[in-house]
């Protein structure tokens, strides 16, 4: 088995409210079997064992499909990798003594909460503000009673695959949330239980991305290519799209119904 | 237990459209499109610079004809730019706030210069203008500026090679500003789709080269002595 050593510089920041730097550990005995954060739980190891405070990063399921886990890895978001959560992402991608650099997220809307880990309630406010269908729960409905064409069934399931992770926010070079909030809505979108509060949900789901402080889409294409899902930004197109219509076509409340 | 009650209560419509991001977008889109409307009917009638003074002063007063359109062409352009710049300056602010502690190490896997740097294209591109309507349209910056002879106006100032290389540069600036804006606005106006997303893009880059070819052509045919 190769093994091989790195050197790391890491942010650490104590809290949201302290100024953070970047400090330097080194990584020996790193197996080319390891994932990213394995090689981190040594060195925390270590840090525990010689009295140093571990590096804090986010992370669960450690297979790629909980959206815990994420962190620049020399200025990429979850590393050099496409389509791969830093969870899954293996030492053997990188080479001996190389230099690496860990920084958390950066964007106001995501604030440190120590060292690698960031607050990403933002993302969660979005969803609450129209991410999801008002549907009566209770006993399932027939199969299939719902057509769904299988191309807008793919369609959903792609956007549907956004973990929230938050590598676009953290990659677009204007903090955007684009990516993010046009993959929960599109995933709706093409579904038939999405279409009554398609209007209602946009509307509301990018006020709320504005309320939370994210920067604007310039197309620039580095959310798509840092997405661990491989989330296309034809859905910001969409979203966009949906987003005009519904605020050209929408009606006030008080005008709908009420004349039986 | 109302669980029922949408979480998308009825949001404001119409005041909010321009608060979010997306408005602002659709605003720089629409707004560039008339500005690239705009550069391809100018940089097509430069062109006749190459058909010599006479026809060139023709066309330059045919375009003259009407006052009223000539002022309402300039009021649509003009309301255009500010719109433009005003939506541009407040997504430069609000991308600033959105990330107040930068990258020690960025790297970009898809981004390109132009459409990372579009703010300082557009600003260059700013700056142009003034000096551009400075320089030919008021002749204030002209140093031998004759009302009517645009003919006269344009060669007798692109024989200086720092003329013709501000308007050079220029258009280098233009070439980069439309390429990435006229495939964005595809985009932020929500038009684009994967069936015709490399088409757009492909067209956007054409159009941004033969418009900036075509604007460059002028102070090079004067410079190399093609026209005089």
């Amino acid at each position: 088995m190769r093994t091989f050593s790195l050197t790391l510089n890491v942010w650490r920041q104590k809290s949201a409210s302290e100024p953070g730097k970047f400090v330097t550990y080194k990584a020996p005995n790193v197996s080319e079997h390891m994932s990213f954060l394995e090689m981190l739980d040594v060195v925390n190891d270590d840090l525990i064992l010689t009295g140093g405070e571990p590096i804090v990063f986010d992370h669960d399921c450690r297979e790629g499909i909980c959206g815990s886990c994420g962190f620049m890895i020399n200025g990429i978001a979850h590393g050099p990798n496409r389509a791969t959560t830093v969870c899954q992402l293996h030492m053997r991608s990188f080479k001996d003594g190389e230099e690496l650099w860990l920084e958390p997220w950066r964007s106001a809307a995501f604030p440190v909460v120590k060292d690698l880990a960031v607050d990403r309630s933002a993302f969660d406010r979005v969803i609450a503000a129209g991410g999801f269908v008002t549907a009566p729960t209770g006993s399932a409905v027939d199969g299939n009673a719902i057509l769904v064409p299988k191309p807008d069934a793919d369609l959903a399931m792609d956007a549907a695959a956004c973990i929230g992770c938050g590598a676009c926010v953290a990659s677009c070079p204007n903090g955007s949330a684009a990516l993010f909030s046009a993959a929960k809505i599109g995933h709706l979108g093409f579904l038939p239980q999405g279409q009554p509060e398609r209007d209602n949900r946009v509307l509301a789901m990018v006020e709320q991305v504005t309320l939370e402080g994210f920067g604007h889409c310039t197309s620039t294409g580095e959310c798509e290519a840092v997405c661990p899902k491989g989330i296309q930004i034809s859905y910001i197109a969409r979203m966009n799209r949906d987003y005009l219509k519904a605020s050209i076509a929408k009606r006030p409340e008080a005008s709908v119904g009420g004349s039986g | 237990m109302s669980a029922t009650s949408a979480g998308a209560a009825s949001p404001p419509t119409a005041p909010s459209f321009y608060k979010a991001t997306i408005g602002k977008k659709v605003v720089m889109a629409l707004t560039g499109t008339v500005g690239a409307g705009f550069v391809v009917v100018h940089m097509a009638g430069n062109l006749g610079v190459m058909g010599g003074a006479e026809s060139f002063n023709r066309y330059a007063a045919f375009l003259k004809t009407s006052m009223l359109v000539l002022w309402a062409a300039r009021l649509v352009l003009l309301g255009s730019v500010v719109l433009h710049i005003r939506a541009a300056l407040q997504l430069y602010a609000l991308k600033a706030a959105a990330r107040p502690v930068p990258y020690a190490k960025k790297a970009y896997r898809a981004a390109t210069p132009a459409s990372r740097f579009m703010i300082w294209s557009g600003s260059a591109l700013g700056a142009f203008l003034v000096f551009h309507i400075l320089h030919f349209t008021t002749g204030t910056l002209h140093p031998s500026f004759i009302e009517g002879n645009v003919f006269h106006n344009v060669t007798s100032e692109f024989q200086k090679p720092l003329i013709a290389g501000v308007y050079l540069v220029s258009m280098a600036f233009l070439f980069l500003h439309l390429r990435h804006g006229l495939y964005s606005l595809t985009q932020s106006l929500g038009l684009s789709h994967p069936r015709y997303v490399n088409t757009a893009k492909l067209v956007a880059n054409a159009l941004a080269f033969v418009v900036a070819a075509g604007f460059a052509s002028v102070p090079l045919a004067v410079l190399t002595a093609v026209v005089r």
